[in-house]
C-alpha cells in the first residue's frame, strides 16, 4: 500500500512535483506515465525518502519511509540500475544488502537465479554489465528482502523483448499474490500490458488516473454499417448520439450498447470496436509531443 | 517462456513475516568495513598502507645505523606516511557513496542516515587502529630481522607511544571522512584535504601575525609531539585540541548536516 498525499518539490519558483495524491492498492500494478522530465523520479525518490518534498505526504504501508526500521523488508526499490559500484561484482552488491537487512546469506544465491543473472555474469563486476543485466541486478535486490511493497522507476529500460515479458510476468505475479506494485514508464504501450491503474503526470501535475480499463476506453465505441442512415435512426431511436469519423460513426457508449441499439432496430454491422483508447492516448501524445519539441529546441 | 515463470511464482510471493527490527550499528558497521576492501581500489589502497609500512622497515634495514635500528626507530617512521594514506581511505569511504551513486541504495535501506554515517566513522576507525597494529608487527619482524643481522634489536617502547600513535591515526582518518563528508566529492575532498591545512602551514611560516595561530591550527605542527614518546604537556594536548575542532569537529558536523539533508539521485 502506497499513499501520496499532495506531493510537492520545488526546485528555486520552478515545480518539479505539484501537488500529486494517489494512491496504490495491495493486489495492483500501477502503472506511471508521463513523458521524461514529467516528475516521475523525484516523485518516486520523495516517496522512499532521498529527497524531502517541499510539501505534501507519502507513506509505505502505513509509515513514511523514513520511519519503517528495516525499509529493504517491505518495499524493494529500484530507481536507478546503473547507481551501483563499477567496482563491485553483482553478488557482492546484493550480499551487501543482504547482510544490512539481516536476510539469509542464501537469499542472494536465490533472488539472482530468479532474475536470471548466474553464477559467470554474479560474479562480474559490475562495470561489465550491460543495462539489461544491471536492471536484472536491480530487480534481484528490489526482491531481496521479500517485500509487500515494489518501487521501479523504468524497470523495462534496457530489457529486451524476452525480458520485458519475463518482467511483466513477475510483477502480474507479485501483485496477484497481495503485493503492491508502483512502475513507472514513459511509453504508454508498456505498461498497458501489466497495470491495472494508470497515473499520468505531465509538468509535474496528474493530468489523468484511474483503472486503466475505464481509462483507455474513454474514446467510445466505432461503429460501421453498409446502411449508414438505417444505423443513424437506430442510434437516435436508442438515444445515442453518434458523431461521423473518418473511421465510421463515433458514438460516446460501450460496444455491447451499441450493438443491441442496432440489433433492435435489425441494422447489418460491418464493425463494431472500442475506439481504441482515443482519449488516454491523444493525451499523452500530446504530453509527450510537448516535450519532444522542447527537447529538438534545446 | 512458462518454464522460466513458474518457479519464478513462488519465489516473489509476498511474504507476511514477523515484525522486523532495524540493523543494529554494530552489524552497519560490518558492512561499512566490508566496503573498504571489496572493491579493488580500496583493497589497493589498504595493501599500499601495509606495503609502505613494510617498505620503510626494510629501508632502515639496509641504511640505517646498527645502533638505530630499534623497535623504537623502526615503529615512529612508518606512522608518517600511514597517516597521510589513511585520509584518503576516510574520503573515499563516505564520497564514493556519491560518486559511485550508491548513496540511492544505502541510504533507501537505511533512510537514518546519520546511522550510516555514524558506522563509516566506526569502520575506518577500527581500520587506522588496525594500522597501528601493523606497524607495531612490521616493525617487530623488523626488530627481529636486525638482531639476527647485527642491528642493535633493542625492544624498548613506551605504551604512551602507542596511545599517541593511535591517537594521531584514528583523528588523521577522521579528518579526512570530514572533508569526505563536508564536500561529498572524492576529487575535492583529497585536494582540500591535503591542500588547506598545508596552505596553512606555508602561511604560517611565511606571514608573521599568523605564527602565532599557525601554532594552534596548523595540524602538521600541533600534531608533531605525538611522533615521541614524551608525555604531552597540558598545552600540547590544548593545541591538539583546538586544531581538532577546527580540522575535524567542525567539518564534521557541517558535513553530517549537508549529508542529512542533500537530496539523493
Amino acid at each position: 500500500m502506497i499513499t501520496v498525499e499532495n506531493l510537492t518539490k520545488r526546485y528555486g519558483p520552478h515545480p518539479a512535483v505539484d501537488d500529486v495524491s494517489f494512491q496504490c492498492e495491495p493486489g495492483t500494478v500501477t502503472g506511471f506515465l508521463g513523458p521524461n522530465g514529467a516528475g516521475k523520479s523525484t516523485t518516486m525518490r520523495m516517496i522512499c525518502g532521498l529527497t524531502a518534498p517541499t510539501a505534501g505526504r507519502a507513506t509505505v504501508s502505513g509509515h513514511p519511509y523514513r520511519e519503517l526500521p528495516n525499509p529493504g523488508r517491505e518495499v524493494g526499490v529500484l530507481l536507478d540500475a546503473s547507481a551501483q559500484h563499477a567496482g563491485r561484482t553483482g553478488r557482492e552488491a546484493l550480499t551487501l544488502s543482504a547482510y544490512t537487512m539481516g536476510l539469509d546469506r542464501r537469499e542472494v544465491a536465490a533472488k539472482l537465479d530468479l532474475v536470471g543473472l548466474n553464477a559467470v555474469a554474479a560474479k562480474r563486476r559490475v562495470r561489465a554489465y550491460s543495462l539489461g543485466m544491471r536492471q536484472r541486478l536491480g530487480l534481484a535486490h528490489a526482491l531481496l528482502g521479500d517485500p509487500r511493497v515494489l518501487i521501479l522507476d523504468e524497470p523495462a529500460n534496457g530489457l529486451d523483448p524476452e525480458g520485458i515479458f519475463w518482467m511483466r510476468g513477475l510483477l502480474r505475479d507479485f501483485a496477484d499474490r497481495g503485493g503492491t506494485v508502483l512502475l513507472s514508464s514513459h511509453l504508454l504501450r508498456e505498461v498497458e500490458a501489466v497495470a491495472d491503474r494508470l497515473v499520468v503526470i505531465g509538468g509535474g501535475r496528474i493530468v489523468a488516473q484511474g483503472d486503466k480499463n475505464e481509462l483507455l476506453a474513454g474514446g467510445g465505441t466505432v461503429v460501421r454499417a453498409r446502411d449508414v442512415a438505417a444505423l443513424r435512426r437506430a442510434l437516435d431511436a436508442a438515444g445515442l448520439a453518434a458523431a461521423d469519423s473518418s473511421e465510421g460513426l463515433l458514438v460516446q457508449a460501450d460496444a455491447e450498447t451499441v450493438g443491441q441499439a442496432a440489433a433492435d432496430a435489425g441494422v447489418a454491422l460491418a464493425e463494431l470496436r472500442p475506439a481504441g483508447g482515443g482519449g488516454l492516448e491523444q493525451l499523452f501524445l500530446t504530453l509527450t509531443a510537448g516535450e519532444s519539441t522542447k527537447e529538438a529546441v534545446r | 517462456m512458462t518454464t522460466t515463470t513458474a518457479p519464478a511464482a513462488g519465489a516473489v510471493a509476498p511474504r507476511q513475516h514477523t515484525p522486523v527490527r532495524r540493523p543494529s550499528l554494530l552489524r552497519l558497521t560490518a558492512v561499512e568495513t566490508r566496503k573498504l576492501v571489496d572493491t579493488r581500489a580500496g583493497r589497493w589502497l589498504l595493501i599500499t598502507i601495509g606495503l609502505v609500512t613494510a617498505a620503510i622497515v626494510t629501508l632502515q634495514l639496509i641504511y640505517a645505523k646498527d645502533a638505530d635500528q630499534t623497535f623504537l626507530n623502526f615503529f615512529v617512521p612508518s606512522l608518517l606516511p600511514v597517516s597521510v594514506l589513511l585520509p584518503v581511505l576516510g574520503i573515499l569511504s563516505i564520497t564514493s557513496e556519491w560518486s559511485q551513486r550508491t548513496a540511492l541504495t544505502t541510504y533507501a535501506l537505511v533512510p537514518r542516515r546519520e546511522r550510516v554515517v555514524a558506522a563509516k566513522l566506526t569502520a575506518v576507525s577500527l581500520t587506522a587502529l588496525a594500522s597501528v597494529l601493523t606497524s607495531l608487527a612490521v616493525a617487530a619482524a623488523g626488530t627481529l630481522v636486525a638482531s639476527a643481522t647485527g642491528g642493535a634489536g633493542t625492544w624498548q617502547l613506551d605504551g604512551s607511544l602507542i596511545l599517541n600513535a593511535a591517537i594521531l591515526q584514528v583523528t588523521s582518518v577522521l579528518m579526512g571522512a570530514a572533508f569526505g563528508l563536508l564536500l561529498l566529492n572524492p576529487p575535492l575532498a583529497i585536494v582540500g584535504y591535503l591542500l588547506l591545512p598545508t596552505l596553512w602551514g606555508v602561511l604560517g611560516e611565511m606571514v608573521r601575525p599568523l605564527r602565532g595561530p599557525a601554532g594552534w591550527l596548523d595540524t602538521s605542527r600541533t600534531m608533531e609531539p605525538l611522533f615521541s614518546s614524551d608525555a604531552l604537556t597540558g598545552e600540547q594536548w590544548g593545541r591538539i585540541a583546538v586544531s581538532l575542532l577546527v580540522w575535524m569537529v567542525l567539518p564534521l558536523a557541517a558535513g553530517l548536516f549537508r549529508t542529512l539533508r542533500r537530496e539523493v539521485s
